[in-house]
């Protein structure tokens, strides 16, 4: 359990910290992992670990404003990494968003069990897709179809590593 | 002045970097920019770990491959399976050697016999670190001649063009993007159409019209009127063909591998900078003009 109860009976959720550089140096393999496994494995493509990590520091940390900026820094670092065809901002603002709502929702909920992992990172999968929809949409006049079957699987398949990848990131935590 | 409650410093904090955001996207929108110095560094800090990362996964692969793959067929005994094991490590070093340099001198032969053409190879260290574009990384760019705009190949097929050129890295858009194409024909009717991706594994061929015919199987070869790749280069075989309204539908099957790219070429020539007097023909890519011949780089 991570919930500690104080003498009035309310509860508290545990806000987790990280060895030093540890937030840095996952970030950066996130990034490079992102960019070189594809080649050797193409269907890994449907991965989005940038998204995986910004969600397991959002709901680990639980500090909104850590939460929003690391998705904004891993958002524009993979904006910069994807080409000119991809303008600086559009995985930027998508991240900030999910990285505010995990550390917000990580702020009241635990979160700590696979069930709830795999059901957020699912759920955080869909939305941070529909915020770069809205994106191209609204901003780049780039309409995207919303919603079709690739989605639901790649939401599945992410939030399935997710579990796997998260408990992997738990070792990090300073006891 | 209005202190803001601690509870709302993140939302506000979100709003504006959130607008900053949005003011970024607006500006690039606006003036056309890409936000080249900032992809310039980033770019610059990852590809030395892209191309670490790249070796580092290929070997895995080769092992996974060639010895994980085969570990569970052999029957023998622990002992003689050591052995085996063993030698296996050893063949599959061995084999990814080989498989190495025959695809060298696959590229190596492509390049001879297309002597007058001017291209160099490069290896690819990375792909696109998102899905809303298909690119690939490559360990060469300004230093050594590539140029943006510049077309890849491989001897199976065109592969893309060059969307950017950093000192020591460029990137590919690969034919199958939604914004990519190229001039194209079919290779027995002789049909001129433009071929775009559609950001699935199949092209589209856009403007053939119902009264031609079309077969399928049908090679479908680089026309030369976009002014990127030369004449005659295969693009793909024609996979599907539904009739539509003024125009056939028609699927292509890109000839080159763009799921499993290692080596490619580009071709180290601007042909809308040699042709810049001429009216502009071209029915694919519109090229950017404006930067000078790229200088003769050594090539591999």
């Amino acid at each position: 359990m991570n919930e500690a109860f104080d003498i009035r009976g309310e509860s508290h959720i545990e806000v987790h910290k990280f060895r030093a550089g540890a937030i840095i140096i996952v970030t950066l393999l996130a990034l490079v992992i992102q960019a070189s496994f594809p080649i050797h494995f193409a269907k890994t493509a449907v991965l989005d670990l940038p998204l995986l990590v910004t969600i397991y520091f959002g709901l680990s940390r639980r500090n909104p404003s850590t939460g929003l900026l690391l998705g904004m820094v891993m958002g524009l670092l993979q904006d910069s990494l994807s080409g000119p065809a991809v303008p600086l901002g559009l995985y930027g603002i998508a991240k900030t968003i999910i990285g505010y709502l995990a550390s917000s929702i990580g702020a009241r909920l635990d979160t700590e069990h696979p069930a709830a992992r795999f059901a957020l990172t699912a759920a955080f999968f869909v939305a941070h897709q529909g915020l770069i929809d809205l994106t191209r949409r609204i901003l780049l006049a780039q309409p995207e179809p919303w919603f079709n079957m690739h989605l639901v699987v790649a939401a599945l398949v992410n939030a399935l590593v997710a579990v796997f990848l998260f408990l992997v990131l738990d070792r990090l935590r300073k006891n | 002045m209005v202190a803001i409650p601690s509870r709302h410093k993140s939302l506000v904090l979100l709003a504006g970097v959130i607008a900053l955001q949005v003011l970024m996207l607006a500006v690039q929108v606006k003036r056309d920019s890409e936000g080249r110095l900032i992809r310039v560094w980033t770019v610059g800090a990852v590809s030395p770990f892209e191309r670490a990362g790249s070796y580092g996964f290929g070997w895995i692969r080769d092992i996974w491959r060639h010895y994980f793959a085969l570990q569970n067929t052999t029957k023998e005994s622990e002992q003689i399976r050591r052995e085996n094991d063993a030698l296996k490590l050893q063949i599959t070093q061995l084999q990814g050697k080989a498989a190495e340099a025959d695809r060298l001198a696959i590229l190596l032969n492509f390049r001879q016999s297309h002597a007058d053409v001017p291209m160099i190879g490069a290896r690819v260290i990375g792909t696109g670190a998102g899905t809303a574009s298909l690119t690939i990384q490559l360990d060469r760019g300004e230093r050594d001649g590539i140029r943006k705009n510049m077309g890849v190949i491989t001897p199976d097929g065109v592969v893309g063009k060059v969307i950017e050129a950093y000192p020591n890295a460029s990137q590919v858009l690969l034919l199958t993007d939604k914004e990519s194409g190229v001039g194209a024909m079919l290779a027995d009717s002789r049909v001129q159409s433009p071929v775009g991706g559609q950001g699935e594994p199949l092209l589209v061929m856009k403007y053939v019209p119902n009264d031609d015919a079309v077969n399928l199987g049908e090679r479908v070869i680089t026309s030369g009127m976009d002014r990127i790749f030369p004449r005659d280069l295969p693009v793909g075989n024609v996979a599907e063909i539904k009739s539509g309204n003024p125009f056939k539908q028609i699927r292509i099957k890109p000839a080159a591998n763009l799921e499993r790219l290692e080596e490619v070429l580009v071709l180290l020539s601007l042909r809308p900078l040699e042709m810049k007097n001429e009216e502009n023909t071209g029915d694919a890519q519109p090229s950017t003009p404006g930067k000078a011949n790229p200088p003769r780089a050594a090539k591999r």
